[in-house]
């Protein structure tokens, strides 16, 4: 595969032009704003968390194809994890969308998910990629004082 | 579809021996042949750019109005020839009015903080345009703020054209400044600055011109146009980054307090009193970039041997061409429909974010911009968050342009829309 067809797989396609879990979630009791200030995107995340564990996930808001396939993808992978879980999975897919090495990352717990990591050969896209991530992070740790940005 | 410039003085542009100037043009790309078209942001380097600069490093590089020693004496020189070699290309009338800065936006700050700071006051206005790039809005909101002086906007037609009807009645007696594009570099709109300018004066205001997308397309006399002050970037014009000019009326320049302070500014420093030295050096504090004024003066050079009239025929051909190509996308929507305007088009197409359009475009050695083109008002007042940017210089080719058409329809072939 080229890295253009690994970029834009049919399965980052379809989320993006069909987004799961898009728009405003009435039963929110998370929310938090992401913006990435170089390109302007911007987009906001909805949680609905009971008892430790994130009940949904919406998203909303104008960005490129790999910001809104990444959305989509999470707002599935993350519906009935605990807060810890969700946390350790951050994680996972910050190091695979911003790592550098191929080899030592640990994609098996990462599912469909890890057919996001081929904006890996496109440094100035990672962020696109990161972005539905951080905000989704801020929303749950309810650090929400001020818009999360990809410039943090 | 309009076009900005004059007919062809003389022979036109032969973009082959041209193309033969700028060493990086035959680079490849992600194996294809680089097809630059992200001009606006910034413009590729001809060899007597590069070769200015390296000569300059290898046989003359010294600080300058200090040493008396021979390298001292010509960077010295060479600096100073700079400065003459802007002021015949915008026309000023003194060498004076030159003031080398780092570019556009140092500029318009340096204007908004020296001139602005302590010419406004509470009440006053000024007044700018929708289309701004964010170099012309932030550092006058930041003066507005410290002085009390109000911020006016002229707004933007749906086609991308200022609403001059709108305009005057913005423009009052309490307009002190007037500061606007003179070439949108967001949609490629050609501002009708003269009669902005005479309209300003006509109420006592002065006006800045933002010339850094209109200066290496089109033979620019800033006598004739009448302005203030103009600002532009030696790095849009085939020169370095780093540089650019601020253009200022004598007698306004006179009258403005330093922007800066420090070495090379001063003509006697005591800690009772400090005087300062007349323009342009008032607002040259410090080392200022030798190597970059000295390139800067090598692009103009270039630009001039070309000839501006040649350059804009060239580029206006080009336009039109461009514009047929994409207007061909059958899913394709240009942005900005101005009557008149320059050869940078932007465009967006219904189910394919531009940055998306950016990346595959790239995939194919086409190199374009995509996002708000630091013009988020202009965005908002569109309805679009971003678009995507093909942005036209005097080596560009019309197989360069069929490349772009190819390469957006590839796009639309990966997305399916
Ligand atoms: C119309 C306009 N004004 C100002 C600027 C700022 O120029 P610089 O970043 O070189 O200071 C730009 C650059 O994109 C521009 O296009």
């Amino acid at each position: 595969m080229t890295d253009l067809a690994e970029l834009y797989q049919d399965i980052i396609l379809d989320h993006s032009k069909q987004p799961r879990n898009f728009g405003e979630l009435s039963e929110a009791n998370r929310h938090a704003d992401g913006y990435n200030p170089l390109c302007g995107d911007h987009i906001e995340v909805w949680i609905r968390i009971d008892d430790d564990h994130v009940g949904k996930v919406h998203f909303s808001g104008s960005a490129c194809a790999i910001c809104t396939a990444s959305a989509s993808m999470m707002s599935q992978a993350l519906q009935g994890k605990s807060h810890e879980e969700s946390g350790v999975l951050f994680e996972q897919m910050r190091q695979m969308l911003a790592g550098t090495g191929d080899g030592d990352i640990d994609q098996s717990g990462l599912g469909k998910l890890a057919a996001l990591g081929g904006v890996r050969r496109y440094p100035m896209r990672v962020k696109c990629a990161t972005l539905p991530w951080h905000t989704f992070k801020a929303a749950l740790d309810e650090n929400t004082g001020q818009p999360v940005t990809t410039e943090q | 579809m309009g076009v900005v410039t004059t007919k062809p003085a003389c022979l036109p542009l032969d973009v082959g021996r041209i193309r033969h100037d700028f060493p990086i043009l035959s680079a490849q790309v992600h194996g294809h042949p680089l097809v630059y078209l992200d001009n606006a942001a910034t413009s590729q380097k001809p060899s007597v750019v590069l070769d200015a600069l390296h000569a300059y490093y290898t046989q003359s590089n010294s600080n300058i109005n200090r040493g008396v020693h021979a390298l001292g004496e010509r960077a010295t020189e060479a600096y100073a020839k700079a400065r003459d070699v802007v002021q015949l290309f915008l026309n000023a009338q003194s060498v004076g009015e030159i003031v080398f800065t780092r570019g556009t936006t140092e500029a318009i700050n340096l204007v908004a903080q020296a001139y602005g700071a302590s010419h406004l006051k509470v009440g006053d206005r000024v007044l700018i345009s929708q289309m701004e790039h964010h170099s012309n809005i932030v550092p006058w909101q930041m003066v507005c703020q410290q002085t009390g002086a109000g911020l006016d906007v002229i707004p933007v037609s749906d086609d991308g054209e200022l609403m001059m009807g709108r305009f005057e009645s913005q423009l009052t007696d309490r307009t002190k400044i007037v500061a606007i594009a003179h070439i949108s570099n967001a949609i490629g709109t050609v501002n009708p600055v003269s009669k902005i300018i005479q309209a300003a004066h006509a109420n006592g205001a002065v006006v800045l011109l933002d010339a850094a997308q209109s200066i290496s397309h089109m033979a620019i006399d800033v006598q004739s146009l009448d302005c203030d002050f103009l600002a532009f970037s030696g790095h849009k014009t085939y020169g370095p980054t780093g540089i650019g000019v601020l253009y200022g009326k004598a007698a306004l320049l006179a009258d403005m307090t330093p922007y800066q302070g420090g070495g090379g500014m001063i003509r006697s420093v005591g800690f009772d009193q400090t005087t300062y030295r007349d323009p342009p050096d008032r607002f040259e504090a410090g080392t200022p970039n030798i190597a970059g004024a000295i390139g800067l003066a090598a692009a103009i050079g270039y630009m001039n041997q070309v000839g501006l009239p040649r350059i804009s025929a060239y580029e206006a051909d080009l336009l039109d061409y461009a514009l047929q190509g994409l207007e061909s996308v059958e899913k394709l929507r240009l942005i900005g429909r101005a009557s008149n305007r320059a050869a940078s088009v932007s465009f967006v197409i219904d189910g394919i974010h531009p940055h998306d359009i950016g990346t595959i475009l790239d995939d194919e050695g086409v190199a374009i911009r995509a996002g708000h083109h630091c013009a988020q008002p202009l965005m908002s007042r569109l309805g679009i968050p971003a678009t995507a940017r093909a942005s036209i210089a005097m080596y560009n080719t019309k197989h360069e342009v069929d490349a772009l058409v190819r390469a957006i329809q590839r796009a639309i072939e990966v997305f399916g829309v």
